[in-house]
């Protein structure tokens, strides 16, 4: 069991970082987000620090979003989801595992480059600290979520934006919770660790509806 | 098990088209009569508000509105826990025709809401949690119904659409205890409370015949919505047959020329 689950997980780590892999696009899709909203808003940067956080959230939301619709889709198109569903591995655990690849080829490296990107919107260190971290526990809730919408849509052609609108109000609590952890820690009136706790819980739950959930519709649908 | 195979018994389409046909016209009048009663009351004989005036009225529609909202809502969920556990054939004939009904009061909902918020808040739309939890709901709905236009076979689209409903069903318990987390601008429970209705018996009345109304209506448009939906499936099949028939008729044609 555990050997499948790496397996999956290294397939889908290797498929990413291949031609035609989406590794490195949601990277680019979350800078492009954060370079375009100054130029939309102006070059202030009282502001921009002020809106920091939201907007590197609101940003890591979308980014997610982006890899989401491919991550059944192709194992549909290519026929591997008929071996994953035949398996002798219960298919929640490749679920997991391709949750997983995901978190590690999204979720991760935004949570990672946020800091990088919070310097181009004026973060004070600890607000691009505090980004970081609720970031680092807040995407596994995102990816997760998504997982259950990219199952759904799984065997349509034309499921990317269903995906998205499917998928985004379950993503809303994950996102008010992630952003005012965030800017409690850069001075409010509520302490972080309220906010960040609940985040985590947040997240804890997503994983475990998302993987579940996911799977079923997998079976009911693929 | 008799009144298990009384349940069943609805399984058989046939039969619940016969006894939809029976039932309609006593709920469509019950529905109108309860509504001329209770608008009357609400807006004639409830008293104004001594601190809102006369803008208290909106709540008569406001808050049977928004507990339809979330009882469509919970309706659809127990329809796909009978789509996805039991099989039940009309499961998601029920689920299907419950998701623009539940939309539509949620909707009226938001937008009598807002219009209440003007006079009052000073504003039409503040992003409390009630509002915003209520707003997801509606953005739920719609949600639902893109999903079931997307599937072709109406089948597989129940049980993805089941799925995705069991999955937001979590948003309900926010929706509902929302006020009570979150103390912030909406206004706590008034009717159903531990210690009893906070709410003046000249109003609750009203607001009672109102809530009733509203749900013999839902009902009311559910039968009906699940009428439109067996028949639209029937049409469907027709359909198919007949391209197939034409189908085959034009492959022995074929076969005939060759």
């Amino acid at each position: 069991m555990t050997r499948a689950f790496l397996a999956l997980v290294l397939r889908d780590l290797r498929l990413a970082a291949r031609v035609g892999g989406s590794g490195a696009m949601g990277l680019v899709f979350f800078l492009m987000l954060v370079a375009v909203v100054p130029f939309a808003l102006g070059p202030d940067l009282n502001l921009l620090a002020r809106i920091g956080p939201a907007l590197l959230w609101f940003s890591a939301v979308l980014a997610t979003l982006i890899g989401l619709d491919r991550l059944f889709q192709t194992d549909v198109e290519d026929g591997a989801i008929d071996l994953i569903l035949s398996s002798d591995t219960p298919l929640e655990v490749l679920v997991a595992a391709k949750g997983v690849a995901h978190w590690l080829t999204t979720g991760l490296p935004l949570a990672l480059l946020a800091p990088l990107f919070g310097l181009l919107l004026a973060l004070t260190p600890g607000a691009m600290l505090a980004v970081a971290a609720t970031l680092v526990v807040g995407t596994p809730a995102l990816t997760f979520i998504g997982a259950v919408g990219a199952a759904l849509t799984a065997s349509l052609g034309r499921g990317g934006l269903l995906l998205a609108i499917l998928v985004m109000p379950l993503m809303v609590p994950t996102l008010i919770f992630g952003v005012s952890a965030a800017n409690a820690a850069t001075g409010g009136t509520i302490a972080f660790l309220t906010p960040f706790l609940i985040l985590a819980a947040l997240s804890l739950v997503a994983i475990v509806i998302g993987i579940f959930a996911a799977a079923a519709a997998l079976r009911q649908s693929a | 098990m008799p009144r298990l195979s009384s349940l069943w018994n609805l399984a058989n389409p046939t039969r619940f088209l016969g006894l939809a046909d029976r039932l309609l016209p006593w709920l469509a009048a019950l529905a109108a009569a309860l509504l001329a009663v209770g608008l009357y009351l609400s807006f004639f004989v409830a008293p104004p508000d001594y601190q809102q005036g006369e803008t208290v009225r909106i709540m008569f529609i406001h808050v049977p509105a928004a507990w339809l909202g979330l009882f469509m809502y919970v309706m659809m969920s127990a329809s796909a826990l009978g789509t996805l556990v039991w099989r039940h054939p009309l499961a998601d004939v029920a689920q299907k025709a419950a998701a623009p009904i539940g939309a539509a009061f949620t909707f009226v909902c938001l937008v009598t809401g807002s219009l209440w918020g003007k006079p009052m808040w000073g504003t039409w739309w503040v992003w409390d949690a009630r509002l915003t939890s209520v707003l997801v709901l509606f953005l739920m709905y719609l949600g639902i119904m893109a999903l079931w236009r997307a599937v072709d076979d109406p089948g597989r689209a129940a049980r993805a659409v089941a799925v995705l409903t069991l999955v937001g069903v979590v948003n309900i318990p926010i929706i509902k205890f929302s006020v009570d987390w979150w103390s912030t601008l909406h206004q706590p429970a008034a009717v159903f409370r531990i210690d009893g209705p906070t709410i003046h018996p000249s109003m609750l009345w009203p607001l009672l015949v109102m809530a009733l109304a509203f749900t013999v209506l839902a009902v009311a448009l559910h039968v009906a919505g699940m009428r439109n939906e067996i028949l639209r499936r029937r049409v469907r099949s027709l359909w198919l047959m007949e391209a197939e028939r034409l189908d085959a008729g034009a492959e022995t044609a074929a076969g005939a020329a060759r």
